[in-house]
């Protein structure tokens, strides 16, 4: 998301969920939206049923490429190939939007050369698309002024993730296809408030609403609005912490409702990185796997029950509402906060989730129309800056906040671990549509549990025949890093050399073997590709 | 734009809407079993007939569309007659065990037959004997109670894109099935469930744990992807029974599997009920307050030993905004420090 705010100004998704419906063109990269999204693509679907034309790049046969008028199957980790080889051909064929590039946009023509060396061709060799398909994905996408780009972690977890991410955008710059209704650049948030932590500011480097740490007027705002100091050093990242607590940096830490043993790369990492804190507590529903390494457990109430908001993918915030009493004597995360920050010295003076709520729209102009009167029915999206702003369906309508968005010429780059003799497949992990995340909710849901409860290994026809691997049976993954024995599925959904397996399953956790190298500018871990060997039991 | 008369109530609608979606927009009452604002018109359950100036017999509503000048009647003895017989009809061949379904309360077919006064019938005659045997953890189908109106089989292909389910068989024999009789193995989204007008798809989760007397409705956004669906959860005595989705939210009634089936992790038994402090390797039942001035005073001593920095938060992309914001300033300005992320990232 940092990638996409340097360029456009926000690091959200430019259009309303709305607004896919009214797309000509959608071009899904890095997506499985029909398991991670369902509902977005319900919306996708019926667009398809008015006309629109999908294109679907994916390294798997993922079920929307059912809707797709082409399917890329791209090699995991090629997506800047792909995307150059796009570039090039809308340039080659004079689809650019000149006006736009001329009005809008900066470094168009140091970026044109970049893409030289971008034939189809080319693109092939990298991406094993067909080039034909490369042209006509690129015909249609730069061909449509009504277009939209969609992509998730396929896209961003990769060390190349920023990249990536500016691939996209050069691609959307180049045919105007952003600020304007029904055509945008769109990232699918995962989880239900990833945009409101975000927005929130539990992040590193910024204050609520994206307002960077290290300017020296943003913080004496802040210190202002707080009444006490703050530090003016951006401080570390999830992954930064853990490598710090590895190397005795980190003496206490405090983790509320995350799951760090199954959802970081190379898990030995993460529990070395615990097992070295002083001091750790988790704030949970349940007894994850990284609370079995806490000091302390808090045991918290659920999304049903506390009040409070979320902020969905298209930025717009709505209400939660306590449904049931939580259990025993768990407590909502918030009177837990408050609480242990009186005791700590520094008391908040917050006495309902609403009177919070109203101090962030008193620090970030974006939400101050927002309240939970107003969307006691229906949800508003930011900006909505007074109580009479309806809210904002698509981003940059007015144009952009940092005045002309900038052409940035990305290279690709394999990936940090490519296969060899030893380690010859390529893992690409992923989710599915049954389980969540690290599977702390879903995998306590019976029926869930039931019908996808075992960890599975995707792997072609054409490897489990030379493998002697049959359907459904032990096999034995082995990265650098670790090794897991999981189900074999042999399934037409991967190409030969890649296998793909779920994260959510701790008995056979995906994050044993993937490679913990970092995007070097937004830390996320490269999930999306790393070397295994595969070995029946 | 054509304009029309409805009851003789005139309405203005575009061009291409239906006599049925007319006059549900001017707020006249036509019922209708098959039809659904989702879907595309079937005229399979022949309840929405109304009478048109100038044609020789009622035609269906819901695959009228509306014309410049028509003149229609949703109402008349003989429309009434023809609704009456068709509900009959279908209730001749359809379980009458309202006491035990889990859809009374919500069952368009019964709120009809309550409508219409029916208690008895005139068709006695034989009835469709199916076993329930669906190896499916999700959906209940009770395919006697199904009346074939489709709607399950058209959201299942034309808004879901599955085709799980198809009309198989003919005549009396007909019934919805799955490829080669199977057990249902889909989605399991549950927008067929939602849709259904009776009691043949219901959630296996509901049996007999509520359906309205003594259940509260909470409407509120679900818990799981960022998509941000709106959801409303039934509780009856501080559990959650049933979950559901209005058609004015932002996903108009649809929801997935996890929204719509994947409630209980809520009131498991594996829930964590109080605070827990490792003594000698192994966790201990404590009181909040202990736990809490436990956490205070060692993040007191980390600090004031080796700075603010030496002390990290991870907050979560499940908490509220509310919580996250009060998360970040409790690290922020009460500890010092701004090491505090979450798993954006992950």
């Amino acid at each position: 998301m940092a990638g996409l705010a340097a360029i456009f100004g926000s690091g959200a998704m430019t259009n309303s969920l709305r607004e896919i419906e009214g797309m000509e063109v959608i071009f899904i990269i890095g997506s499985n939206t029909k398991e991670t999204h369902p509902v977005i693509a319900n919306r996708m679907i019926r667009a398809f049923r008015k006309g629109a034309k999908i294109i679907v790049a994916d390294p798997r046969k993922i079920p929307m490429v059912k809707f797709s008028e082409l399917f890329l199957r791209m090699r995991p980790g090629t997506d800047i190939a792909l995307l150059n080889g796009m570039a090039h051909v809308i340039v080659r064929d004079g689809l650019q939007n000149d006006e736009f590039i001329a009005d809008k946009t900066e470094g168009y023509e140091a970026w044109k050369k970049s893409l030289e060396t971008y034939t189809p061709e080319y693109a092939e060799t990298i991406t094993g698309i067909p080039k034909d398909d490369i042209v006509s994905a690129a015909r249609l996408y730069g061909g449509s002024r009504r277009a939209g780009i969609f992509y998730t972690m396929g896209i961003t977890q990769h060390a190349c993730g920023t990249d990536n991410v500016r691939a996209i955008a050069n691609l959307a710059t180049l045919t105007g296809n952003i600020g304007r209704e029904f055509t945008g650049v769109n990232p699918l948030r995962g989880q239900n408030n990833v945009q409101g932590a975000s927005d929130a500011a539990c992040l590193p480097n910024v204050y609520p609403g994206y307002q960077k740490v290290d300017l020296p007027e943003v913080r004496e705002k802040f210190e202002k609005a707080w009444g006490t100091a703050l530090s003016p050093k951006a401080g570390l990242t999830a992954t930064e912490m853990m490598n710090a607590a590895v190397e005795g940096k980190i003496k206490a830490m405090y983790i509320m409702g995350e799951n760090p043993i199954l959802t970081d790369p190379n898990m030995h990492h993460t529990v070395k990185a615990l097992e070295n804190i002083d001091f750790v507590v988790v704030q949970d529903i349940f007894l994850t796997e990284t609370a079995r390494y806490a000091d302390v457990v808090l045991p918290a109430a659920c999304a049903a029950e506390k009040d409070g908001t979320f902020s969905n993918t298209e930025r717009r915030v709505q209400r939660v509402r306590k449904a049931v009493e939580p259990p025993g004597e768990s407590r909502d995360d918030l009177s837990v906060i408050l609480e242990l920050a009186g005791r700590i010295g520094y008391d908040m003076n917050f006495t309902t989730p609403a009177e919070v709520l109203a101090e962030f729209g008193r620090v970030w102009p974006a939400l101050a129309g927002i309240d939970y009167h107003r969307i006691a029915q229906r949800g508003l999206q930011w900006p909505c800056p007074t109580r009479e702003h309806p809210g904002t369906e698509y981003l940059y309508k007015d144009g952009f906040p940092k005045g002309k968005v900038p052409f940035t010429p990305v290279s690709y780059i394999p990936a940090a671990e490519v296969p060899n003799a030893e380690f010859p497949f390529v893992l690409t992990t992923g989710r599915n549509l049954f389980q969540y995340h690290s599977g702390t909710m879903t995998r306590k849901v019976v029926p869930i549990e039931e019908h996808a409860g075992t960890p599975y290994v995707e792997i072609s026809r054409a490897d489990a025949d030379r493998l002697k691997i049959k359907h459904d049976e032990m096999v034995k993954i082995r990265s650098r890093r670790g090794q897991i024995e999981v189900r074999a599925r042999v399934t037409s959904r991967v190409s030969e050399g890649i296998i793909f397996i779920p994260m959510h399953y701790h008995e056979a956790a995906a994050n044993m073997l993937t490679n913990d190298v970092l995007d070097p500018v937004v830390k996320i871990p490269e999930y999306k590709v790393c070397a295994v060997a595969i070995e029946s039991v | 734009m054509v304009t029309l008369k409805i009851n003789n109530i005139e309405a203005v609608v575009p061009e291409g809407t239906t006599v049925l979606e007319a006059a549900r927009k001017a707020g006249i009452y036509i019922p209708a079993l098959c039809q659904h604002p989702k879907l595309t018109p079937f005229g399979g359950c022949r309840l929405c007939l109304v009478e048109i100036k100038g044609m020789p017999r009622p035609v269906t509503s819901c695959t009228t569309p509306a014309a410049e000048g028509m003149e229609v009647a949703t109402t008349s003895p003989v429309i009434e007659r023809l609704r009456r017989t068709v509900l009959e009809l279908i209730l001749s061949d359809h379980p009458n065990d309202c006491m035990v379904c889990e859809q009374a309360g919500s069952c368009t077919l019964q709120e009809l037959a309550y409508e219409y006064g029916i208690r008895e019938n005139r068709f006695e005659g034989e009835r469709r004997k199916y076993a329930r045997k669906d190896g499916n953890p999700f959906i209940e189908r009770d395919l006697e109670k199904c009346i074939m109106c489709g709607r399950c089989v058209k959201i299942c292909d034309e808004v879901q894109g599955v085709e799980a389910i198809e009309f198989g068989y003919r005549g009396f024999d007909a019934k919805i099935c799955t490829p080669f009789e199977e057990d249902l193995d889909c989605e399991f989204c549950g927008q067929c469930v939602s849709v259904c007008p009776t009691g043949a798809l219901t959630g296996k989760l509901w049996s007999k744990k509520g359906r309205q007397l003594g259940v509260r409705e909470v409407d509120s956004t679900c818990p799981y992807c960022g998509t941000g669906c709106m959801l409303t959860y039934h509780v009856k005595d501080n559990e959650i029974v049933r979950v559901t989705s209005k058609e004015d939210g932002l996903n108009e009634g649809l929801l997935c599997v996890k929204g719509r089936f994947a409630y209980k992790y809520v009131n498991s038994p594996d829930r964590l009920r109080k605070p827990l402090i490792k003594k000698d390797g192994v966790f201990v039942e404590t009181s909040w307050d202990d736990a809490l001035d436990l956490i205070a005073d060692k993040l007191k001593e980390v600090k004031a030993e080796h700075g603010p920095d030496a002390i990290a938060g991870l907050s979560s992309a499940r908490c509220t905004n509310e919580e996250n914001y009060a998360f970040q300033k409790f690290i922020r300005a009460a500890i010092g420090t701004n090491n505090v992320d979450h798993c954006a990232r992950l």
